[in-house]
């Protein structure tokens, strides 16, 4: 009888693909996983606490610096929140750009998703293409608001400018382009033999695990289960567009990875349709106060970020500081599920996972 | 002792290495490039031509850096791992026909040792897991191991159809029994297994486990650094020409081709440029998959070879038995 010992594996927090500052401890059975526990908190910066000491609309930066692979959803999501808060009325017009924003911002940030996922499994021609690809969307961005990564374009009742005049062919051109390119890359990767031998029947989340984990976003719609609060309760102007939600079947890596190209598919849509129908007028609410007091009370406002649901939990005691902004981040409740998903599999799987599950630390640790 | 003899073989010995020095400055150069222009990008620029230089500036980078030794590492199995695991690789040049009569020196069991010399740097991969003390190493290391011992049975079924119809060992006799039809053309099945088990023996995507960036920061070599890591680069490139060179001398005719003038002094460069042309071809499809394809894991490697690649090459020995018997019997 031969003697074996587990073997503990600090995985992170420096790893090529633990997705920022992530440490799991794995113990290893040979190559199989008994064990995994992640450890987080190596970003954090205390977001939530810093927003008390300040004015509300200097939050708006400082939610960009949360899920720094999205900013907008976040600055949407807080600006969404506050305004509900004080009851203003955004214009149309604000309303559609906040929209156009936010979902080419979901294709970025689902590009990086998707070819992060390529590259954990060894494809790494699939990562820069898709990289290539976020770039374009990127020079939309610099376009609108002079911003690459942090844009800090949302105001409370609008957004700080108009889109300039080649932003509409821009665009256009942008997506005439990148919808071949989306069935490229289902053909280089989730179409590839390899890949499917990687991801399917990997990691499988059940129904019942993602929803007591409090799962959301692709890693929800991959298990089997259509939420999606743009659909379910639409925020901002969601109701007048037309769009599906994609949906997986077993919950495994591969389902989350289609889901994610899919969803880009039907942003390219929602894009499109706000293009089309972009109404005229102002970009900004009339009479918001230079100094935001809103009334004593507290507001919870939840949008579809790309990772699911974002949510701001703000508490107001009339001051012109947020009294408490608790952050209901997406990335958080996805990467709780670690240790549910990868038990059993192997070493090789857990970067494939992790990557299905596509968690920014900024958001994470805040 | 014939002293010339040694004074030829100490020739041909610096002039091998010489020769896997500049070929691995090119295909360093060459690898970047192909995986630039698959990536849209275009690769080295700066240093040189088409930063044809750039290579030979990496070089002079790493050898002026500092060799770290990780703490508790085994020293002498640390330093001597890269040794081992080049040797093996600068040896199996030996039986390498580059061109009629440009080889070092025709073994009549030439192949056997081309096959077997290889499997030394396993050692030298487990030394360097072992003894860099670090867990990643150590499971790059044994996941070698497990690969290199598992792919070479394929590899070595997978030329014995190709002795059984050249009906030699020697590399140069196989070479030359190809004068009138390349064996490609009547072991496709052959060929292909060799090709793959290739792929995996000197560790290239979609096999290269070892050293799976994603999961294991950069496997047995995880701890090296400066001229000890570049060894090990070296020795992987030289394995994947020596790699490709068998390849062709045994499937694509070796130094065959056509226009080539016989009897002329300058015959022997063409056999050569057609040699260098057909291996580079082989290369340059390893660099493709390379950047095309993911990587498989661990036990879907060894499945592929234990229950795919080893039957298949059972088969094809045994088809290929069958077709000579065919052929004896229908000319005789």
């Amino acid at each position: 009888m031969i003697r074996t010992e587990e073997l503990q594996l600090n995985m992170g927090p420096q790893h090529p693909s633990t997705h920022g500052v992530l440490r799991i401890v794995l113990r290893l059975d040979g190559e199989v996983i008994v064990e995994a526990i992640p450890h987080i908190g190596y970003l954090h910066r205390g977001i939530e606490k810093i927003a008390e000491n300040r004015t509300y609309t200097q939050v708006i930066p400082l939610t960009d610096r949360l899920d720094y692979v999205s900013s907008m959803m976040n600055n949407f999501a807080y600006v969404l929140a506050v305004e509900e808060l004080m009851g203003i009325e955004v214009p149309e017009r604000a309303s559609f750009i906040r929209i156009i924003m936010a979902e080419l911002q979901r294709i970025a940030s689902h590009l990086i998703a998707f070819g992060t996922g390529g590259l954990d499994a060894g494809a790494m021609t699939v990562f820069l293409y898709c990289f290539r690809e976020r770039e374009r969307i990127l020079e939309l961005f610099e376009m609108v608001c002079g911003a690459r990564l942090t844009y800090n374009y949302f105001r409370f009742g609008g957004v700080s400018q108009d889109f300039p005049k080649e932003f509409a062919e821009s665009a256009r051109n942008f997506i005439k382009y990148m919808r071949p390119k989306l069935d490229e890359y289902e053909d280089l990767l989730l179409n590839n033999y390899i890949f499917q031998k990687r991801t399917k029947g990997v990691g499988v989340l059940k129904k019942k695990d993602a929803l007591s984990y409090g799962a959301s976003g692709p890693v929800l719609r991959g298990s089997g289960i259509k939420r999606d609060i743009r659909k379910e309760k639409p925020y901002s102007l969601y109701d007048r567009f037309d769009f599906e939600i994609p949906v997986g079947k077993n919950g495994d890596t591969w389902d989350r990875t289609w889901v994610r190209l899919e969803e880009m598919r039907q942003s390219l849509n929602i894009v499109e349709q706000a293009l089309d129908g972009l109404p005229s007028g102002k970009v900004k609410a009339w009479g918001v106060p230079r100094m935001i007091k809103p009334p004593p009370g507290e507001v919870y406002r939840p949008i579809e970020s790309t990772r699911g649901e974002l949510g701001f939990y703000i508490v107001s005691d009339g001051s012109a500081r947020p009294y408490r902004m608790k952050v209901r981040s997406p990335a958080f409740s996805n990467l709780s599920l670690i240790p549910v998903v990868i038990k059993g599999h192997q070493i090789a799987d857990v970067v494939v996972i992790l990557g299905s599950l596509d968690p920014v630390f900024g958001e994470v640790d805040r | 002792m014939n002293f010339s003899f040694l004074y030829l073989m100490g020739v041909a010995g610096v002039g091998i290495f010489i020769f896997i020095a500049l070929s691995v400055l090119i295909l360093v150069w060459l690898e970047r490039k192909v995986a630039g222009h698959i990536q849209s990008r275009m690769g080295p620029m700066r240093v040189g031509w088409h930063g044809l230089v750039q290579t030979l500036a990496d070089m002079v980078k790493l050898i002026s850096k500092e060799s770290i030794l990780p703490a508790k590492a085994d020293k002498w199995l640390f330093f001597l791992a890269p040794f081992v695991v080049f040797i093996p690789a600068y040896l199996s040049y030996m039986v390498i026909p580059f061109a009629p009569k440009l080889i070092i020196r025709d073994f009549n069991i030439g192949l056997l040792y081309f096959l077997a010399i290889p499997s030394i740097s396993v050692v030298g991969i487990i030394m360097a897991g072992w003894g860099s003390n670090n867990k990643y190493a150590l499971l790059g290391g044994l996941r070698s191991a497990a690969q290199i011992i598992s792919y070479e049975i394929p590899r070595a079924l997978s030329v014995v159809g190709v002795v059984m119809l050249a009906g030699s060992m020697s590399t140069v006799t196989i070479v030359k029994s190809q004068s009138s039809i390349w064996f490609i053309l009547l072991q496709p099945l052959g060929f292909l297994i060799y090709f793959i088990s290739t792929l995996a023996e000197v560790n290239r995507i979609p096999f290269d486990l070892p050293e799976a960036e994603s999961e294991l920061v950069a496997g047995f070599h995880t701890e090296y650094s400066g001229i000890k890591w570049s060894i090990f680069m070296m020795s992987e490139y030289a394995n994947v020409f020596a790699g490709c060179a068998l390849c062709v001398v045994l499937f694509l005719g070796g130094w065959h081709g056509f226009l080539i003038p016989k009897g002329e002094p300058w015959s022997s460069v063409v056999s050569l440029i057609w040699f260098m042309v057909k291996t580079l071809i082989l290369i340059f499809l390893m660099m493709w998959l390379r950047w095309t394809l993911p990587r498989f894991r661990v036990d879907q490697l060894m499945d592929l070879s234990w229950k795919v690649f080893l039957p298949l090459a059972l088969i094809n020995i045994g088809l290929t038995g069958l077709f000579i018997l065919g052929a004896l019997k229908l000319f005789s």
